[in-house]
C-alpha cells in the first residue's frame, strides 16, 4: 500500500519541520523527491540524509519568475512532477485593526498565489499523464479562524476553496487535489511556547497533546498515494479532535 | 489535404476518440466532437508541442473548429 516508486514529487516549504517530515516520508514510500525552500542549508542537509532521489531546487515563493521556473527545474531533475505538495506557508500575526496591508499580502502572495502558480505550473504534466496528485496544506484556521491571524485564516481558507474549485475541472483526468488541515503540530515554532502556554494548549485538544511533523506527514502520502484516487477536493483534518468539522 | 491538416486530425481524433470522417473543416470540437473545455485546452497544448509554436490564450479562444486549428497553425508553424 501507497506505494511511490516512480513517482516525482516536489515539496515546497521543506526547509521547515512539516515540509521536511512530508518529503522524509514521500521519499520512504520510494518517491524521488525535489526538496525546496528559502533556506539552503537545511534543504542540503535534507538531501544529503536522504541521499539517492533526493534534489534540492531553492525557491523564493514571493519572488513571480521564480516560482513559475520552479516547476520547471523539478520536472528537470525529475523527469516528471506527478506528486506536488504545496507546503510553504508564512505568518504576519497582528490584531485585525493594526494590520498592515503589507502584512495582508505578503501571507496571501507566499500562501495562496504561489501555490496557484505552482500547480498551474505542474497541471500541464500531470494532463498529458492522466495522473497527478497535488496536496496543499491547509490549517484549522482557515476553518475555524483565530485571533491574530486574519491574513493567515484567510490565506488557508482560499487554498480549499481553490483545491475545490481545481479538483472539480482536473478530476476527470486522473488527477486529484487535496488539503491537510494540521492543528497544532509540534515544530520548532510551538518550542518557543511556555511549558505553560504547551499545557493549556494541550488541555484544549482531546487528544490531549499537540501533534507530529510525522502524523501530518502520513495524511500526505496517504493523498499523494494510488490508493487515494477516488478522493478529491477533501480536506483531511489532523488535529486531534481539536475541530470536528 | 496538407501534411498541417493531415497532422492536426490525427491529433484530434487520438484526443477526442471520433470517427475521422466527423473531423470536417467546419467541425466544431465542443458542438460537433464532443470536447468539453477542458479538452480543448489540451488540443491546444497537443498542437504547441506538435508544431513548436505558441499558441496565446486570445489565439486559442478563437480556434472553435477543426478548420480554425488548421488555419492558425498554418500561418503560425514554421515547419
Amino acid at each position: 500500500m501507497f506505494d511511490l516508486t516512480g513517482k516525482g514529487a516536489l515539496v515546497t516549504g521543506a526547509s521547515g519541520g512539516i515540509g521536511g517530515a512530508i518529503a522524509r516520508a514521500l521519499h520512504a514510500q520510494g518517491a524521488a523527491v525535489v526538496l525546496s525552500g528559502t533556506r539552503v542549508e537545511p534543504l542540503e542537509a535534507l538531501a544529503a540524509e536522504l541521499g539517492e532521489r533526493a534534489h534540492v531546487a531553492p525557491c523564493n515563493l514571493s519572488d513571480a519568475e521564480a516560482v513559475e521556473a520552479l516547476p520547471k527545474a523539478a520536472a528537470a531533475a525529475l523527469g516528471q512532477v506527478d506528486i506536488l505538495v504545496n507546503n510553504a506557508g508564512i505568518t504576519r500575526d497582528q490584531l485585525f485593526m493594526r494590520m498592515s496591508d503589507d502584512d495582508w499580502s505578503k501571507v496571501i502572495e507566499v500562501n495562496l498565489t504561489s501555490v496557484m502558480r505552482l500547480s498551474r505550473g505542474v497541471l500541464r504534466g500531470m494532463m498529458k499523464a492522466r495522473w497527478g496528485r497535488i496536496v496543499n496544506v491547509s490549517s484549522i484556521v482557515g476553518v475555524t479562524g483565530n485571533p491574530g491571524q486574519a491574513n493567515y485564516a484567510a490565506s488557508k481558507a482560499a487554498v480549499i476553496g481553490m483545491s475545490k474549485s481545481l479538483a472539480a475541472e482536473v478530476a476527470s483526468r486522473g488527477i486529484t487535489v487535496n488539503c491537510v488541515a494540521p492543528g497544532f503540530i509540534a515544530t520548532a515554532m510551538t518550542d518557543a511556547l511556555t511549558d505553560d502556554q504547551k499545557a493549556k494548549i494541550s488541555g484544549s485538544i482531546p487528544a490531549g497533546r499537540m501533534g507530529t511533523a510525522d502524523e501530518i506527514a502520513a495524511a500526505a502520502v496517504y493523498l499523494a498515494s494510488p490508493e487515494a484516487a477516488y478522493v478529491t477536493g477533501q480536506t483531511l483534518h489532523v488535529n486531534g479532535g481539536m475541530a470536528m468539522v | 489535404m496538407s501534411d498541417i491538416a493531415e497532422r492536426v486530425k490525427k491529433i484530434v481524433v487520438e484526443h477526442l476518440s471520433v470517427d475521422e470522417s466527423k473531423v470536417t473543416e467546419s467541425a466544431s470540437f465542443i458542438d460537433d466532437l464532443g470536447a468539453d473545455s477542458l479538452d480543448t485546452v489540451e488540443l491546444v497544448m497537443a498542437f504547441e508541442e506538435e508544431f513548436g509554436i505558441e499558441i496565446p490564450d486570445d489565439a486559442a479562444e478563437t480556434i472553435q473548429t477543426y478548420g480554425d486549428a488548421v488555419k492558425f497553425i498554418e500561418a503560425n508553424a514554421s515547419a
